[in-house]
């Protein structure tokens, strides 16, 4: 199939990988936070680490839109939907995701809520407008990817005058978790997470272009590489970020240039603009409050801000214990070290959010690479 | 052969409760409908139950239910769907098909037009297949406690002495066989969703499959396993055979045939085609020896054109189904956790 095939060429891999274990330098460790999810997928999916050498080695980050929701507000979506009697729309990877007491939305949904799993946000306006009698509340999640379509849902209800229509609004941003994870102690003080360069978002910087990511290079002394979600993309742009790494560069640096522009996608930016505004602060899962990290519905379509529409309860919103997500999402932890992995925690029986979503690094690592564990303990049996 | 259908005056009607009710309309029915299409000997002796003449050999009886949405779709509908699935299953067993019997749940307000084409529908492929449905059953459910109509057939069949065919002989060593490209049917049905419609040419390969069983049984007797990857696509099937046989398997992702309007629809939804259910394709276990005779039979057949090898069974406590990526990377091969898309068969 064009523009993808010749992104998973096998040939083109070998030759990439031969380039990338004749950059690595024996005497030092590369490691690379790949931020976003699709990313941390594509790693695994293709088995892109069988490819690169033992020091080169991936950081997941957080970039995992279902992931880094709160349990705090998933259960306010879960109350909307429950006790505001209305029709929660949701993205499908959001269902199974557990809140408090493992309360999730298909649990919510099986009790009677109506809750419909949608794939656009134009989905969500068709069916306002199939029910008109009914309050109908689109649950919006996501990095600066989803954030232009909710825009465009809620001016294009507007417009229509869709009275019933609203939005819960978690839309996030990527500059900010970055900022956040580069100063976090853990990174900065305690050296416990080494992070020598980052993987840029594709998709995301489709939106908002490279120029966010300057600031880190420049004040964090970090190379950047925007990098495409195929695995070629992933590898070539591991190659570019060793060869600043060992150059002693730290610019950011565009391999995704088929899609991504310095500037980013200025009409896009300007409906966000138009709808949205910054919050102050808000609270993500793993990163904990963060400020200006999130956006917010301006006061001109406050009829359609479903915070305002509907009165959520104060309430003590809990991850379920020894859960690891957030330890995971910061790029602490591997989900090889929670205790919940692989025992209680399966894609059939999640307990935290990193192992519902596709894009969530525990479900990268146990749908596509539980042989490594495998490959591990028969080691460790050889060596006893 | 199929019948012209019933009388315009009916075709304009609706099925209901009185269809089920055991009184005039119901006999009227099932005479002017299900047995005016699907008319054969042993139907048409109008007994409860069916009597058939004993064949020696191994009986295989299978089941399936069939509630598939939409009932009408690119490239078939849930009348062939629930002749064909249910053959396929017998088939599996190396059996010959020798009879069918089919149950309707049918949901009042259900237009009878749609009920005699699915019903000609069934007629036209057991007429292909040469497999008759030999008795039926019908009841009618009040508006919204179904879904228009839900089919379950039951189909029987006799294997032939010497074919031994059971997911208990997959071995280490052996070699994986799959009859053509993968997600067809999935990805069919997936199209015509509704808030999901795109365009594509794909159609179902809703397809029965014991013609193509029958060519591979009478070149390979010792053939180990047979299985048709049907919901969760050829990933399940496979991990379900690793699991049975405490075997593992290794697979080449790029021997394995993906239609470029499958993969492309794949990568749009964001689905892998290994979780994509397939109607009309079969999977099979064979000793190495047997490989290249089983894959020269299956491609000259129609239903086996683009037949491949597409991996080996490897021994492996772990019972892990991994594939070699397009790339050369290695990763595990895992069941499809949830559900990917409801009602697809």
């Amino acid at each position: 199939m064009k523009y993808v095939d010749e992104f998973r060429d096998r040939d083109l891999a070998k030759s990439i990988a031969l380039g990338i274990r004749q950059e690595a330098d024996p005497g030092r460790t590369y490691n690379l936070m790949e931020f976003c999810g699709g990313h941390t997928h594509a790693i695994f999916r293709y088995g892109v680490k069988d490819l690169m050498p033992e020091n080169v080695r991936f950081v997941h980050g957080p970039g995992c839109p279902v992931c880094v929701l709160s349990v705090r507000r998933l259960d306010d979506a879960v109350e909307i939907a429950e006790r505001h009697n209305v029709i929660l729309c949701t993205y499908g990877d959001m269902m199974r995701v557990p809140g408090t007491k493992q309360r999730s939305l298909i649990k919510a949904k099986a009790a009677g809520a109506d809750i419909r799993m949608v794939y656009s946000t134009m989905d969500a306006l068709k069916i306002a407008r199939d029910n008109t009698g009914r309050q109908v509340v689109f649950f919006a999640i996501g990095f600066e990817t989803t954030t232009p379509p909710t825009a465009v849902a809620i001016i294009q209800a507007q417009k229509e005058g869709l009275s019933n229509f609203s939005v819960f609004c978690n839309h996030v941003l990527t500059p900010s978790a970055i900022g956040h994870i580069l100063a976090s102690p853990e990174v900065r003080d305690l050296g416990t997470v080494r992070i020598d360069g980052f993987l840029g978002p594709s998709h995301v910087s489709s939106v908002i272009g490279s120029e966010p990511y300057e600031f880190f290079a420049e004040e964090f002394g970090k190379p950047v590489v925007i990098a495409g979600f195929e695995p070629l993309d992933v590898m070539q742009s591991t190659l570019m970020l060793m060869r600043q790494i060992n150059e002693g560069r730290h610019e950011v640096e565009n391999e995704y240039t088929r899609v991504v522009s310095r500037e980013g996608n200025l009409k896009a930016q300007n409906l966000v603009s138009q709808v949205f505004e910054l919050r102050q602060s808000f609270e993500w899962r793993g990163l904990g409050k963060v400020p200006y990290s999130a956006l917010k519905i301006r006061k001109d379509f406050a009829e359609f801000d479903a915070e305002k529409r509907f009165e959520v309860t104060e309430k003590v919103s809990r991850e379920v214990k020894s859960c690891e997500c957030p330890a995971i999402l910061r790029g602490v932890k591997k989900p090889t070290d929670c205790k919940l992995f692989g025992t209680v925690c399966t894609p059939d029986n999640p307990m935290g959010s990193c192992m519902v979503s596709s894009e969530g690094a525990c479900a990268a690592y146990w749908t596509y690479g539980r042989y490594r564990d495998k490959a591990r303990s028969s080691r460790q049996e050889a060596a006893a | 052969m199929t019948v012209a259908p019933s009388d315009p005056g009916r075709r304009n009607g609706t099925v209901d409760m009185v269809h089920g009710g055991g009184g005039r309309a119901m006999a009227e029915l099932i005479k002017d409908l299900f047995q005016r299409h699907l008319s054969n000997p042993i139907l048409d002796q109008g007994h409860d139950a069916a009597l058939l003449e004993a064949e020696p050999g191994k009986l295989v009886v299978s089941t399936d239910g069939h509630v598939i949405s939409p009932l009408f779709f690119p490239g078939g509908d849930i009348g062939s769907l629930s002749v064909h699935g249910t053959l396929n299953d017998v088939a599996m067993a190396g059996a010959r098909p020798l009879c069918l019997t089919a149950g309707f749940i049918l949901e009042e307000g259900f237009p009878l037009a749609d009920l005699e084409r699915i019903v000609m529908s069934m007629a036209s492929a057991a007429s292909q297949t040469g497999v008759p449905v030999v008795t039926g059953d019908t009841k009618v459910v009040e508006k919204g406690k179904g879904d228009g109509v839900f089919i379950t057939t039951t189909g029987l069949g006799v294997v032939p002495h010497g074919v031994e065919i059971s997911v208990a002989r997959a071995k280490p060593g052996q070699a994986i066989l799959l009859s053509g490209s993968i997600g067809d049917h999935g990805v069919a049905i997936l199209s015509k969703r509704e808030n999901l419609e795109f365009e594509t040419e794909i159609l179902s390969d809703c397809a029965a499959l014991h013609t193509l069983v029958a060519d591979m049984v009478a070149a390979a007797p010792d053939i180990a396993v047979l299985r048709d990857p049907t919901r969760g696509g050829l990933a399940a099937t496979l991990n379900e055979l690793a699991r049975a046989a405490g075997v593992g398997m290794h697979l080449d992702e790029t021997a394995i045939p993906v239609k470029d309007d499958v993969s492309a629809a794949c990568e749009l939804l964001g689905l892998d085609p290994l979780h994509v259910a397939n109607e009309g394709k079969l999977v099979c276990l064979c000793e190495q020896a047997d490989a290249g005779k089983l894959l020269s039979v299956m491609q000259a057949h129609p239903l086996g054109r683009d037949a491949a090898i597409i991996g080996r069974v490897t021994e492996d406590e772990a019972r892990l189904v991994e594939m070699e990526t397009e790339i050369g990377g290695l990763r595990v091969v895992d069941w499809l956790s949830g559900e990917q898309l409801p009602r697809i068969c």
